[in-house]
C-alpha cells in the first residue's frame, strides 16, 4: 500500500506500436495520479488513445517509455505472468460484453479468479461477493439463463471478489438498456462508497462521465488540459 | 489452479462439445484398437502356430536329402539309412527313426474327391509323432511288410470325403484310382497353416514304393523322421544322425548331401516370422494412431480459435501462460486418453470377432491382449493426445491479452 493516498501515479505513459513501416503512436506522454477511493472516468474519441491507456493501466499491456507506479507497485517493466499476478491481485475488470464464461454458473464465473489466486475459502468469498451485488438467489444459473444487467452484475462481483486496488470497467453500460445501465451505475457508485474501492470508467457516455468525480479527456494520445 | 481442477474444467469443455469430442475421440479409439488388436492377433498367432509346432513333437529331427554347393556325388536317403540310424551304439540319443515317401494325390470315395497329402510309412510314424486314433488302428508292420492296400485317413480327410468321422473303417477309398481299405481313422490334432495333420492321409511305405509313388531307386525314400530320446537331447541326437550319415554316404567335410532340420529350428524361423508380422500389424496400427493424433491437434486448434476471448479473459483475470498451456494439454489428454480406454474395450471385440472367425475356418488363433500392449496403447494414446496437445496449448498461451480480449 502506498503511503501517501495516490494509488495510480502515471509518469509520461507512452505507448508506439511498430506497424510494419509506420509508428503509430497511442500515447505521447501522460501523465496523472489517482487517489485511493477517488471515482475517475477516461473519455475521449476512437483512436484518441483511450483503450491503450485503459490496457496499460490494467496491467494488460506495458508502457513503450515511462513509469506507471500501481497501489506502490511499479508495474512498468514486468513479464507476463507478473503481470498475470498483479491483475489478479490489484485490477479487477468489467466488460462491455460481460465476459462470462458461458458453461459454468455464475458462482463459477465469480470463483474464476479466486483459483488463479490460489485461494482459499474461495466458494464463501465468491457467495458474499454475488450476495453484495444483489444476486443471492441466482448463483447457480448460468449466464443465458440471466438478464444482461444480471450478466453485467456478475462480472461486478467477480471483478471485486478478490478485493483489488482499482475497478477497471470498460464502457459498462454500453450493451445495456438504459435502466439496467442506470442500476449498474448505481452499483459501482456504491461499491465505491462503502468500500472505498478506487474506480476507473472508460466510457464515451457523457451521462455516466457526469457521475465521475473526475474526467480525464484523451485526445491524439495526450491528455487535454494536461491534468 | 490445481491439476484436479484443471481436470475437471477440461471435462466440462470436452463434454459442451459432445459430437465435435466424439468424432475426436472416435480417430484415437481405432488407432488403439487397431494397434492392440493387431498385436493381439499377431501374438496369437505366433502362439498357435508354436503350438501347432509343438504339437508334432520338440525331439523330433527332419533328415531330407539335399545340402550344400558342390556336393560330389550326392546319394539319396534310404530305407537303410533310417534302420541304421536306429543304433544304440552309435546314437544312443536316437529313440526311433522312420523313413517316408511323401506325394499329394486325389482321393475319391463315393463319388466324393478331394486332394490330399499321402504320407507312406511304417509302423513307429504314429510313435515318432504322436498320433492317436479316434477309430480304427493305425498301420501295423504286418501291413507295410505285405504290402497291403490300407490307408488310415486324417480326420480332416475322413469328413470331406464321407461327412462323418465315425464308422468308416472298412470302407474303400480310391487313391489315383487305386482301391484303398480305411483301418483307421487320426484323431483331429487341429492347428492349421504349418503342416496340419488332418488332411493328409497314412499308407504302408511298400505299398506306395510299388503301386503309388515310385522313385528311382526302391529303396529311396523322401525324409527320416527322427526322434530324439528327449528334448534335451536333440542337438546329441542330431550329431550321431549327422556322424552315421556321412559315414555312410561317404561325403567330403563340409559338404553334405543331407540336411537335418530340427523342431527347434522351425519353432525360430516361425516365431521370427510371426514376429516380423506382429510388428507390421502393429506399425498399421500405429499409423491410424498417428492419424487420430492428428485429428486431436486439429480439433484443439480450432478450439483454440473459438475461444480466444475466453483465454484473454481468463488471463486478465490473472491466468498464468501455464495455466493456459495446462487447461489446453489436459483438454487434448482427456479426448485421448478416454479414446485410448474406448479403443481397448473396441480391441477386445474385434479380437473376439477374429478368433471366432478364425476358429470357423479351423485356424484356431487366440488373439491376446496382455496388459503390455494395453498399457502400451493406453499410454501411446495419451503421449499422442499430449505431444499433439502442445502446439495448440503453447499458441493459446502466448496469445496477447489485449489482443484476445478484442478479438471477434
Amino acid at each position: 500500500m502506498s503511503e501517501d493516498g495516490w494509488v495510480i501515479e502515471a509518469e509520461n505513459l507512452t505507448k508506439y506500436y511498430d506497424m510494419g513501416e509506420v509508428e503509430v503512436q497511442a500515447l505521447r506522454g501522460v501523465s496523472f495520479k489517482i487517489k485511493r477511493g477517488e471515482v475517475v472516468s477516461i473519455m475521449g474519441p476512437s483512436g484518441s488513445g483511450k483503450s491503450t491507456l485503459m490496457n496499460i493501466l490494467g496491467c494488460l499491456d506495458i508502457p513503450t517509455d515511462g513509469e506507471y507506479i500501481l497501489d506502490g507497485e511499479n508495474v512498468s517493466h514486468l513479464t507476463d505472468d507478473d503481470l498475470s499476478d498483479i491483475r489478479n491481485r490489484k485490477v479487477g475488470f468489467v466488460f462491455q460484453s460481460f465476459m462470462l464464461l458461458p458453461r459454468i454458473t455464475a458462482l463459477q464465473n465469480v470463483i474464476l479468479p479466486l483459483r488463479y489466486a490460489g485461494a482459499h475459502k474461495i466458494k464463501d468469498k465468491a457467495k458474499a461477493a454475488l450476495e453484495a451485488v444483489g444476486l443471492g438467489d441466482r448463483m447457480d444459473h448460468r449466464p443465458n439463463e440471466l438478464s444482461g444487467g444480471q450478466q453485467q452484475r456478475v462480472a461486478v462481483a467477480r471483478a471485486l471478489v478478490t478485493n483489488p486496488s482499482i475497478l477497471m470497467a470498460d464502457e459498462p453500460t454500453g450493451n445495456l438498456d438504459s435502466k439496467s445501465g442506470e442500476e449498474i451505475m448505481e452499483l459501482l457508485l456504491k461499491l465505491n462508497r462503502d468500500s472505498g474501492m478506487t474506480l476507473i470508467i472508460v466510457t464515451h457516455s457523457p451521462d455516466v462521465a457526469a457521475q465521475t468525480g473526475r474526467v480525464l479527456r484523451l485526445r491524439d494520445g495526450l491528455l487535454e488540459g494536461g491534468v | 489452479m490445481n491439476l484436479w481442477q484443471h481436470f475437471i474444467e477440461s471435462l466440462e469443455s470436452v463434454l459442451a462439445n459432445k459430437l465435435r469430442s466424439s468424432l475426436t475421440i472416435l480417430g484415437i479409439v481405432i488407432g488403439v484398437a487397431s494397434v492392440i488388436s493387431m498385436l493381439a492377433i499377431g501374438q496369437g498367432a505366433t502362439a498357435s502356430v508354436t503350438a501347432s509346432i509343438q504339437s508334432v513333437g520338440s525331439n523330433l529331427l527332419f533328415v531330407s536329402q539335399g545340402g550344400g554347393q558342390g556336393v560330389v556325388n550326392p546319394k539319396p536317403l534310404t530305407l537303410l539309412d533310417a534302420n541304421a540310424l536306429v543304433d544304440p551304439t552309435n546314437a544312443p540319443d536316437v529313440l526311433a527313426a522312420v523313413g517316408t515317401l511323401q506325394s499329394r494325390a486325389t482321393i475319391t470315395a463315393s463319388g466324393t474327391s478331394t486332394s490330399a497329402s499321402v504320407v507312406a510309412t511304417t509302423a513307429d510314424y504314429a510313435t515318432v509323432k504322436s498320433l492317436t486314433m479316434q477309430d480304427g488302428e493305425f498301420i501295423t508292420n504286418t501291413e507295410v511288410s505285405g504290402r497291403s492296400a490300407s490307408v488310415v485317413l486324417g480326420s480332416g480327410i475322413a469328413d470331406s470325403l464321407f461327412g462323418t468321422e465315425a464308422g468308416l473303417v472298412g470302407q474303400t477309398v480310391r487313391i489315383q484310382n487305386q482301391p484303398f481299405k480305411v483301418v483307421g481313422v487320426l484323431k483331429s490334432l487341429g492347428g492349421g497353416g504349418l503342416g496340419s495333420q488332418d488332411n493328409q492321409v497314412i499308407i504302408p511305405l511298400t505299398t506306395a514304393q510299388v503301386r503309388l509313388i515310385r522313385r528311382g531307386d526302391t529303396n529311396r525314400i523322401d525324409q527320416i523322421l527322427v526322434q530324439a530320446t528327449s528334448a534335451g537331447s536333440v542337438a546329441a541326437a542330431q550329431e550321431e544322425v549327422t556322424n552315421i550319415l556321412r559315414g555312410r554316404h561317404q561325403t567330403r567335410v563340409g559338404s553334405d548331401d543331407f540336411n537335418i532340420l530340427t523342431q527347434q529350428d522351425l519353432l525360430s524361423t516361425a516365431t521370427s516370422v510371426t514376429g516380423t508380422l506382429t510388428l507390421l500389424l502393429g506399425g498399421i496400427g500405429a499409423i491410424s494412431l498417428v492419424v487420430g493424433g492428428i485429428g486431436i491437434m486439429n480439433i484443439m486448434l480450432v478450439s483454440v480459435t473459438e475461444r480466444t476471448r475466453e483465454i484473454g479473459l481468463r488471463k486478465a483475470l490473472g491466468a498464468h501462460k501455464w495455466d493456459i498451456r495446462l487447461q489446453f494439454l489436459m483438454e487434448s489428454s482427456v479426448l485421448s486418453i478416454f479414446g485410448g480406454l474406448i479403443g481397448v474395450a473396441v480391441a477386445a471385440g474385434i479380437s473376439r470377432v477374429i478368433a471366432n472367425i478364425a476358429a470357423s475356418s479351423n485356424t484356431a488363433i487366440n488373439p491376446v491382449i496382455g496388459l503390455d500392449s494395453v498399457l502400451l496403447a493406453t499410454l501411446f494414446s495419451a503421449a499422442v493426445g499430449l505431444f499433439f496437445g502442445i502446439y495448440p496449448a503453447n499458441r493459446a498461451s502466448n496469445l496477447e491479452p489485449v489482443e484476445a480480449l478484442r478479438y471477434e
